[in-house]
């Protein structure tokens, strides 16, 4: 039963890591940048729902919506103020101008909220833990609600990109960024609008992952970030359905391994399953193969 | 057989790069009197009391991570491939040096012949690490490879976090993993999980450090005036030339990245003969990081850049020591903004129009040329 | 969401059968006739079987023949995702042969060249490079052999000087090693002088001895063309291959180049195998030429069979005048047609139309 208990919380990290993977993968996917501030964004997130919750007095969902708009505002004015100067210069620039705005980013936070671990009240404060068989199996309410926001947030997704005006832009803007403008896109507003989507999910994976793992730092989103990235990277970067499959992959390795290697060992593992993927498939599991033409 | 065949091309209105061979006898120039400058005015202001104790015990560092950035260069800037994981070279190095200097102790009384010993088994543990990890990424391309070094870099530090090393009484070496050496004196540990190093008998000074940078710097700057070199950098400019003229993309590629991990594993070497306890976290991804920060803000593949800017990236965060809340983020706003500076062709051009204005005397023909040809061929992609 | 389904069925009810597809509607397709060296023409809805294997002797010129062709290809073919890009190709090229590889774009030629230097692996067939099967062996492998090539869009090493560029073609024949390299001993001195003489003896025989120091990629275009033949050849090869080397030339550079080829397979004594679509250059020079027309080998035979084929000049030696205005006509009212029927829908629907801008 441990073994279940095991998996569900895999799952439940797991979901966690895609929905921060999906805003690595959507804008990885349209701009080709490796947008390392992304996990910067999810503390603030967790750090805007818990002040709003803790001193304002708030009602966690509430605040959950604030920090969304909040985060989304964040994401386009990175976008607009860093990484847009910089669009067509090559990957190096954008990647070290990213680094600069997750230095920026931690920074201020530990100027504003402090260099303290702040423990940060769980959403289902008043759920109960489900136990089932004795106790064997315990099923923590934030695992089941992680679990379904993250295929919620997908089939949404997924819907949008294909479906809506909006979504088939940005589709268009990340295959062909320059035929796209000559087809009337507005490429500007198209990378804007990912950005905006990316850095919502985030502030939405802070809360969720917060609300599993009550503590909140300053750095709190920095590893979380670079994991949901090999996530990313793991299931194809730039492909939706990969970084859902990704992240999952990824949470359940990282729970087992804990469980049953070793705790201190679990990130090599996981890192060394990413680099295995990737030698068998250079691309990643859903990762389109790209010729160049000779 | 060397008749002319053809009408010569003409010359005029090209750009020339340097004259006859000179373009790498500058660069190597150029780099070994920063070298020699930096060492002289540090040591000159060491011995007047000029510069502080703060900013003495920085001498080692500095000196470490210009070679790291030198070292760096070779894989960012010679070969063309984005690491992430620069510092987990610089952690094998470290602690296979500091086994290695408490190991040896009982043999070899001379320090520096224990620390040359020390240097090369690091720089041979690091250069397996390099080619262990370089035989699966070179296969891959671009941000893969990136994310692939940084995993590595990763991976390199947890293991770091598990290993236990210890001398026991009979001076045998002991290794543990992923738990701790029984029935042994705290002073006899030598490497404790994630503790790190303790007790480590500090070795290296200034002049070392120096040394090992101008090796370093030798090695890179030679390497890139080679077959070997300019192998690297046409693989660099074009993959599938290279091929077409019968270079093995993936022996190049798996030169540069083992000689500069092994060159990173010297360094930290150094690195961690410069203080008496070091903890594993100390390498972990920011460290990486910060060396890449500075091989960009020099310039990509600009070696002796590279060095400058480690050199004032290390010195300026103690100088302002007083500021440190606001330090790292001042750093962080000033690092997007040279990006920004640097690379956005419209901002890059306005600021050297203003330069021109300011400064009519200096290149005012060169710097116009410059530019409309930067700007020419951006159009034209 | 019923107005979308009703838009598509609209396009399902438009009618082509009148388009006229040029694929659907060719009647004739050329096959190399294994005799007489002569294009002949088949019927394409006849399998055309040759009744004994290729003998391709018959296709050298007379000089080189008795000893191995320096290229033998048999059958060769490449399929993309079931697209068949090649088949059927085959070719024997003498020693020191100079062969020309002509047909309309998208026939197939690069690939082919891709093909033999093993950029991309073959699906079908086997290459035959001095008398040795080549199967099993990648890109480096093929250069070493001695095949070397030129690509149609310039690759050079941009960032290196041009005399850079061609010493690293020198690679193979400099010899010292990663030590030397990087310690700069003796050995590398001495080597090093070696190798910048021999350099710089390209670089005179090419008349580019002021450009050396000069990066590569900020040469002019016919410069940079001279710098990629140069570099294919300071590898030493036994052929060389040259995809489209008169693009972009006016026509004294072309004539000049013509030259140069013909210099260079006397110097070197090598065979060369050229993809060029100015048939000036390529009647003026090549000895054998192959011409490839939808993947297919549709005529093989010498510059003057090919020439008077009336045939092989219609199809790709450039169409009567006459023919083509007719031809160019009808596709324009096929668009206009189409164009009016889309802008009538456009127009039905509400939309404002595109202003087109031709």
């Amino acid at each position: 039963m441990s073994f279940l208990t095991n998996l569900i919380s895999g799952l439940s990290l797991g979901s966690v890591y895609a929905i921060i993977a999906l805003g690595y993968t959507m804008v990885y996917g349209i701009s080709k940048m490796l947008n390392f501030a992304h996990g910067d964004v999810i503390m603030v997130g967790g750090y805007v729902s818990f002040i709003l919750n803790m001193y304002v007095g708030m009602n966690g969902w509430l605040a959950l919506l604030i920090a969304m708009v909040v985060c989304t505002v964040l994401g386009i004015l990175i976008e607009r103020l860093a990484y847009r100067p910089l669009r067509g210069t090559g990957s190096l620039a954008v990647l070290i101008t990213a680094i600069g705005v997750s230095y920026f980013l931690q920074n201020s936070a530990l100027l504003i909220w402090g260099a303290n671990p702040r423990v940060f009240p769980s959403l289902f404060e008043g759920a109960k833990t489900i136990h089932a068989y004795n106790g064997q199996l315990s099923i923590a309410p934030a695992s089941i609600f992680t679990i379904a926001a993250n295929i919620v947030i997908m089939v949404i997704l997924t819907l949008f990109v294909s479906k809506t005006k909006a979504g088939k832009a940005m589709r268009a803007v990340s295959e062909d960024n320059g035929a796209a403008q000559l087809m009337g896109i507005n490429v500007n507003q198209s990378i804007s609008l990912t950005f905006a989507i990316g850095s919502g999910l985030a502030a939405v994976a802070g809360v969720l992952m917060c609300s599993a793992y009550p503590i909140l730092m300053p750095t709190t989103g920095a590893m979380p970030g670079i994991k949901a990235f090999t996530a990313a990277v793991f299931g194809g970067i730039g492909s939706i359905p990969g970084a859902m499959i990704g992240g999952l992959i990824l949470g359940i390795i990282e729970i087992f391994s804990r469980a049953y290697i070793s705790t201190e060992l679990s990130d090599a593992i996981v890192f060394g399953c990413l680099i295995v993927v990737l030698l068998v498939k250079p691309t990643g599991l859903l990762g389109k193969k790209v010729h160049e033409k000779v | 057989m060397a008749e002319r065949l053809l009408k010569n091309i003409s010359t005029r209105g090209l750009k020339k790069t340097a004259k006859k061979g000179m373009q790498y006898r500058k660069e190597a120039m150029i780099s070994y009197a920063i070298l020699f400058i930096g060492y002289a005015v540090l040591q000159i202001g060491a011995m007047t009391g000029i510069v502080g104790r703060n900013l003495q015990g920085q001498f080692v560092p500095i000196c470490v991570y210009v070679s790291l950035a030198i070292s760096l260069n070779l894989v960012v800037g010679i070969s063309g491939e984005l690491s992430l994981g620069h510092a987990g070279f610089m952690a094998v190095g470290a602690f296979t040096g500091i086994i290695v200097m408490r190991v040896l102790e009982q043999y070899i009384t001379i320090v520096p012949v224990r620390l040359i010993i020390a240097l090369l088994v690091a720089a041979f543990v690091a250069s397996i690490a390099g080619f262990i990890i370089g035989i699966p990424i070179l296969s891959l391309r671009g941000d893969y490879l990136a994310i692939v070094t940084l995993a590595f870099g990763e991976i390199v530090r947890n293991f770091m976090n598990v290993l236990h090393f210890a001398l026991d009484d009979k001076g045998h070496l002991k290794f543990a993993f992923n738990h701790t050496i029984e029935g042994i004196t705290n002073e006899q540990r030598i490497i404790t999980g994630a503790i790190g190093a303790t007790g480590v008998t500090k070795t290296a000074t200034f002049t070392y450090a120096m040394l090992l940078t101008a090796f370093t710097l030798f090695i890179v700057l030679n390497l890139k005036n080679s077959k070997q070199g300019r192998a690297i950098m046409a693989i660099r400019d074009n993959r599938i030339a290279g091929e077409s003229i019968g270079l093995d993309v993936k022996k190049y590629k798996l030169i540069a990245f083992v000689v500069s991990a092994a060159l990173a594993g010297m360094a930290g070497c150094m690195f961690g003969q410069n203080y008496s306890t070091l903890a594993p976290v100390k390498f972990n991804f920011n460290t990486s990081v910060l060396i890449l920060v500075f091989v960009v803000l020099g310039g990509i593949g600009n070696i002796w850049g590279g060095m400058i800017a480690a050199a004032l990236l290390t010195i300026l965060p103690e100088a302002f020591r007083q500021f440190a809340d606001y330090r790292m983020l001042t750093y962080a706003i000033v690092l997007i903004l040279v990006m920004i500076c640097t690379y956005n062709p419209a901002i890059k051009a306005r600021i050297q129009n203003i330069w021109k204005k300011i400064n009519p005397l200096k290149r005012k023909k060169d710097e116009g040329k410059k530019d409309k040809k930067k700007k020419s061929g951006k159009e034209a992609e | 969401m019923a107005d979308k389904k009703d838009k598509r069925d609209e396009f399902r009810d438009i009618d082509i059968s009148d388009s006229g597809h040029a694929y659907e509607n060719r009647q004739e397709i050329y096959y190399n006739d294994n005799v007489g060296g002569r294009a002949v023409f088949v019927d394409s809805k006849e399998q055309y079987e040759p009744d004994e294997p290729y003998n391709d002797e018959v296709f050298i010129p007379e000089k080189d023949r008795g000893k191995t062709p320096i290229l033998q290809v048999k059958n060769l073919g490449i399929d993309f995702g079931g697209l068949t890009a090649v088949d059927n190709f085959n070719l024997t090229l003498g020693r020191t042969e100079i062969g020309g590889l002509i047909g309309p774009n998208g026939a197939g030629k690069t690939t082919i060249f891709n093909m033999l230097t093993k950029v991309y692996e073959p699906t079908r067939g086997e290459i035959f490079f001095d008398g040795k099967s080549t199967k099993g062996m990648n890109t480096v492998d093929i250069n070493k052999a001695g095949m070397a090539r030129t690509f149609q869009n310039i690759r050079l090493f941009d960032n290196l000087t041009v005399e850079e560029n061609i010493k690293v073609a020198l690679h193979h024949t400099t010899n010292y090693g990663l030590i030397d390299g990087m310690l700069h001993t003796p050995k590398y001195r001495h080597e090093e002088f070696r190798i910048r003489k021999e350099a710089m003896k390209y670089l005179k025989i090419f008349g580019m001895t002021k450009t050396a120091d000069y990066k590569a990629g900020s040469l002019p275009y016919g410069a940079q063309r001279r710098l990629e033949i140069m570099r294919a050849l300071a590898t030493k090869p036994k052929l060389l291959l040259l995809d489209e080397p008169a693009a972009g030339m006016n026509p004294s550079e072309t004539t000049e180049l013509m030259d140069t080829i013909r210099e260079i397979r006397d110097r070197f004594q090598i065979a060369v195998f050229l993809i060029e679509h100015d048939m000036s250059l390529v009647m003026g020079i090549c000895e054998g030429i192959v011409v490839l027309n939808y993947g297919r080998v549709i005529a093989k035979g010498w510059p003057e069979e090919i020439q008077s084929n009336p045939k092989v000049i219609e199809a790709y030696l450039g169409k009567s005048r006459g023919k083509m205005k007719e031809e160019e006509e009808k596709e324009k009212a096929d668009i206009e047609k189409a164009f009016r029927k889309g802008r009538l829908e456009s127009a039905a629907s509400g939309k404002p139309d595109r202003k087109e801008s031709e």
